[in-house]
């Protein structure tokens, strides 16, 4: 079941990609993720018509989604919770593995590595997590969270090295240097964060996955840390894979989009061009609901339904239930992404067939 | 960008400012029972120096001296102060003799129990799947035999290869062996409960994007944030153990009434309470009591401070 | 008078370091059918107020002065059994997690109807028609079956919408709603919010909205009130704080978002982090993040370090900043109360 067209494909169709030849950092090809509901093999049975049958679930996460990370962009995903956005992004940094599908890195192969074989890949690719208060080991200083992957990495380093390294990045992140004595839970969730930035810069990534990195935190604090992202791709040249639910960091940070619902990618483009022509009615819908400052009256397009299980994925597009310009053709086909003449890829019939 | 005023604080201020500290402050039953555990602690380990006789000693046993009562009864004799038991041995010095073991026996055991059972929650509940189901269907089959069972399987085999005497020799260790191996699931569930919790924090995620190996991060990481709930139930398995070795004792599965525990000497007793001579049996019994009221009363206080879903309470 | 009068509520909590001051002199009110906002970063004191109106504080928090008129009658220091006939029944509470306020062992219908009949004497056939029809009020598909349900066999959006409908059960006066679609997808709280909304309106019912996004703010709410560190800071039409606030961390809130930056561009971002109620700087609390503590001629602003500001009347909101104070009357607007 291919549900989503072949990339190489569609390079061709993009008039003037100059970067044509230019290989991606990270290709994603057809990534599919299912997690079992169903146990063991022995929970796995069942009595049906007085026989034994063996009956399994899945949660269908991720269902054949391809993606390509340019050198220096920052991706952005989007989608609502339970869209797969996530999945991904732990899929990629090899904390789940893959049920089908590809990943490369720099033109390697990573979704069947050993965990010994991906050690060089992890001094080049890190991740930084939604929680702040979670992601910081309570039982240990910052000094030795942060020692921990330069040690790991950099054997060979004496005492000195590492502590003038901890200390260089503590101060790129903006953290004093004393705090290094203290436990996570003696700072304030934006502080926390940047000592979770700190652990992953330490290693000169230059790759970040960022999973929700500012979800966590307040209005003005989500700015400092957004603007410390900023500044940390400036300065090492990072590429970014950043997943978020917030529209407005996206169309302030994102170099492209890809709109995800449902373990499938809707749409891709580049940011300005979502923004400006969002194509796919899921798209439409997402950006009429960010609740504007400017109008005082909301005018947000209606979305019928709720979002269906991925446990039973309807049939053909996984959007037609929730539609309003859903037909026959929806409900049978899964639309393939189409690439349009401003660079941007859309999977629905009905922009294909020109209804929308 | 805010910076901190105040220097880091050292180990001792932070213990200074705990919550623990504060709460015990403030608890005075905890601090009572403290009080008594850590008095008759020190009191059974200094039993060799503070016992006005030496009960293992064969040689001071006078047979004549036997069932003296206590002080307090006419008929006693001013040198034996709780008395003598039924063999003439000094009551009070061979309770001191007698509390000390015990206390070594709850202390092994508990010892014993929590390195197979924090061993073995840890690799059941980080690494999963068939080492997980392995180790607790292993937890469960030991669950199901009790204490008692076990006491006797081993003793069995035990007395059976290496005869009786090689086993009343060195029957405290039997009995940490046996304690100790017939509660150890009680750790492993709880540790592999708070290692499946741990593991699904983001701390973990984060030291293997690091690349860090699964033996380091388990021992390193998750292990460390899963010793609370160890520390709370070890206060509660030190008294169970007690309990158990006594009771081991009473039904003559224990240590040999030459080197009695404070379950030996209450069986030891129990044969003359008919005759009248009831403090045999009566005086180490309070004292067990006492030893396991404090240990209980100390462990729930441990529990309601580590339990953080009270700490707002 | 308005419906709801709060004037100079102070909500401490006695924790082992001492006293801390969770609200100081927090005043507002509400006018029949009134939305108003309360805003504020975590920390700042806005879920507090809002449970402090029907005491609803749990210990060590109590409330240690001021008054909060509803209807004529004070609600500070009422007895537990007469704050229980106005819970619920004439003030109602939405949560930001449903199921806070849904008890997962009892079906939908059977926690509207004990909750009907606490208040009201009717039979349960009654209750439940009463159920039935504020279900279908609230937009719920096939509500007949919904009644017979149980919370975790709902999504969501939809548990949210049957607090809702809870909430509007007895008809209240005012629903205080505690970030209420917080939890939610964007086209979820999208759906929520608009029904709110359109439902307050149609019933003539105040709302208190406590949020801290500046969007559904703008987009529900009449009036708003800015907190900081457990004071209102700002208070004032909610279209004339959005368009033109005047307090410097108001301005510097909404110049955070990343919609008031270019693309690409770095944020406009306050400096540091909202201090800890228990070790509040002197003066103004925001005076450490604040760019306005020197004046245009680079001289400082003592007042700024030393005194509290006080409200000033500026247009038709109400701003505590000594900086407003100073341009408007020419003189640092100085409150009541010092620094202790």
């Amino acid at each position: 079941m291919n549900r989503v067209a072949q990339a190489p494909a569609l390079d061709s169709q993009i008039p003037a990609a100059p970067e044509q030849d230019r290989q991606a950092l990270l290709e994603i090809r057809d990534l599919t993720k299912r997690f079992s509901l169903s146990g063991d093999f022995l929970e796995q049975l069942r009595f049906k018509g007085g026989k034994l049958v063996r009956k399994q679930e899945f949660v269908h996460a991720i269902n054949g989604v391809s993606l390509d990370i340019q050198r220096g962009e920052a991706l952005c995903v989007v989608g609502e919770s339970g869209c797969g956005k996530s999945t991904v992004a732990r899929v990629v940094m090899g904390l789940l593995s893959p049920s089908g599908g590809e990943i490369r890195y720099d033109g390697a192969r990573i979704d069947s590595l050993s965990s010994r074989q991906l050690l060089p890949y992890r001094k080049r690719m890190q991740m930084i997590f939604q929680n702040p208060y979670a992601s910081l080991n309570p039982r240990m200083t910052i000094q030795q969270t942060l020692e921990e992957p330069l040690r790991l990495h950099h054997p060979d380093w004496d005492r000195q090295k590492v502590r003038d390294k901890v200390e260089e990045v503590m101060a790129s992140v903006g953290i004093a240097p004393d705090w290094g004595k203290r436990f996570g839970h003696e700072f304030s969730g934006g502080q926390r964060q940047r000592i979770a930035i700190a652990r992953a810069l330490a290693v000169d990534p230059e790759f970040i996955v960022a999973d929700e990195p500012i979800s966590a935190l307040d209005v003005s604090i989500q700015a400092q840390v957004l603007n410390l992202l900023m500044d940390a791709q400036r300065d090492r040249h990072l590429t970014y894979l950043f997943i978020t639910h917030d529209l407005a960091v996206v169309e302030h940070f994102g170099t492209r989009v890809a709109v995800m619902y449902l373990g499938t990618v809707c749409e891709i483009a580049p940011t300005a061009t979502l923004f400006a022509t969002p194509r796919h009615p899921y798209t439409q819908a997402l950006m009429s609901a960010i609740p504007k400052l400017e109008d005082d009256r909301p005018q947000h397009i209606r979305l019928s339904g709720e979002v269906p299980t991925p446990v039973n994925l309807p049939s053909g597009c996984v959007f037609h239930a929730r539609c309003p310009h859903a037909n026959e053709r929806c409900r049978i086909e899964i639309p393939r992404l189409i690439a349009k003449e401003d660079g941007s890829q859309v999977a629905c019939h009905a922009v294909e067939e020109g209804r929308l | 960008m805010s910076t901190y005023a105040s220097p880091t604080p050292t180990r001792w201020a932070r213990f200074r400012d705990s919550y623990f500290l504060y709460s015990f402050k403030r608890t005075w039953s905890a601090q009572l029972c403290l009080a008594i555990f850590v008095s008759l602690v020190i009191i059974a380990f200094l039993a060799p120096w503070l016992a006005p006789t030496d009960p293992y000693d064969l040689r001071q046993i006078d047979i004549l001296a036997s069932e003296l009562p206590p002080f307090w009864i006419a008929g006693a004799d001013e040198m034996y102060m709780l008395g003598t038991d039924a063999q003439g041995r000094d009551l009070l010095s061979i309770i001191l003799y007698g509390t000390r073991v015990s206390l070594i026996i709850g202390f092994g055991a508990v010892l014993l129990q929590a390195l197979l059972g924090v061993t073995f929650g840890l690799l059941a509940g980080y690494l999963g799947g068939r080492v997980d189901a392995l180790l607790m269907r292993l937890a469960d089959i030991q669950l199901s035999f009790s204490t008692l069972m076990v006491a006797i399987v081993v003793g069995a085999i035990v007395k059976a290869t290496l005869g009786s005497s090689f086993y009343s020799e060195y029957a405290v260790l039997m009995l940490i062996l046996i304690i100790g191996l017939a509660e150890w699931p009680q750790y492993a569930r709880t540790v592999r409960a708070s290692v499946l919790a741990e593991r699904s924090k983001e701390y973990v995620d984060a030291a293997r994007v690091m690349g860090l190996g699964s033996r380091r991060i388990m021992f390193r990481h998750v292990l460390p944030n899963t010793l609370s709930p160890v520390f709370v139930i070890s206060t509660v398995q030190i008294a169970n153990a007690i309990i158990s070795e006594a009771a081991l004792s009473f039904l003559g599965l224990g240590m040999p009434e030459t080197h009695p525990s404070l379950g030996s000497l209450i069986k030891s007793g129990f044969d003359y309470i008919q005759s009248g001579s009831w403090w045999i049996t009566l005086i180490p019994g309070v004292v067990l009591v006492v030893l396991v009221l404090t240990i209980n009363l100390l462990g729930d206080w441990v529990r309601d401070v580590m339990n953080p879903r009270l700490y707002k309470g | 008078m308005s419906l709801l009068n709060v004037t100079d509520l102070d909500v401490r909590f006695a924790l082992r370091q001492g006293e801390v001051r969770a609200l100081r002199n927090v005043s507002f009110s509400l006018d029949r059918g009134e939305r108003l906002g309360i805003v504020g970063e975590s920390g700042a004191g806005k879920s507090v107020a809002a449970f402090s109106l029907l005491n609803l504080i749990a210990k060590p928090g109590f409330i240690a002065g001021g008054s909060i008129r509803f209807d004529g009658q004070e609600l500070n220091g009422m007895s537990e059994r007469c704050l229980r006939k106005i819970r619920g029944n004439r003030i109602s509470m939405i949560f930001q997690d449903p199921m806070m306020t849904l008890n997962p062992v009892l079906s939908i219908g059977e926690q509207m109807v004990e909750c009907l009949k606490a208040h009201r004497r009717i039979s349960s056939r009654e209750a439940r028609t009463i159920a039935l029809h504020k279900l279908q009020q609230v937009q719920i598909p096939s509500p007949e079956t919904r009644l017979d349900q149980y919370p975790h066999e709902l999504s969501g959006g939809m548990r949210q919408r049957i607090i809702i409908a809870i909430a509007l059960l007895l008809d209240p006066d005012i629903i205080i709603a505690d970030e209420p679609t917080t939890a939610l997808d964007v086209t979820i709280q999208a759906e929520i919010m608009a029904l709110l909304l359109e439902l307050c309106e149609k019933h003539n019912v105040g709302l208190i909205l406590i949020t801290h996004d500046l969007g559904v703010v703008s987009q529900v709410t009449q009036r708003m009130l800015v907190m900081y560190a457990g004071r209102v800071i700002e208070e004032g039409p909610t279209r004339e704080i959005i368009n033109d606030p005047q307090h410097p961390y108001t301005q510097g809130l909404m110049n955070a978002l990343p919609q008031m930056a270019t693309p690409g561009e770095r944020l406009n971002q306050i400096p540091g982090s909202m201090p800890s109620l228990s070790k509040l700087p002197s003066g103004c609390a925001f005076h450490p993040r604040c760019g306005f503590v020197k004046r245009a001629d680079g001289q400082p602003r003592r007042a700024c370090h030393d005194v509290i500001p006080d409200f000033v009347e500026s247009g038709n909101c109400r701003v505590a900043c000594h900086m407003v104070a100073e341009m408007l009357n020419g003189e640092p607007s100085l409150a009541k109360e010092e620094t202790p």
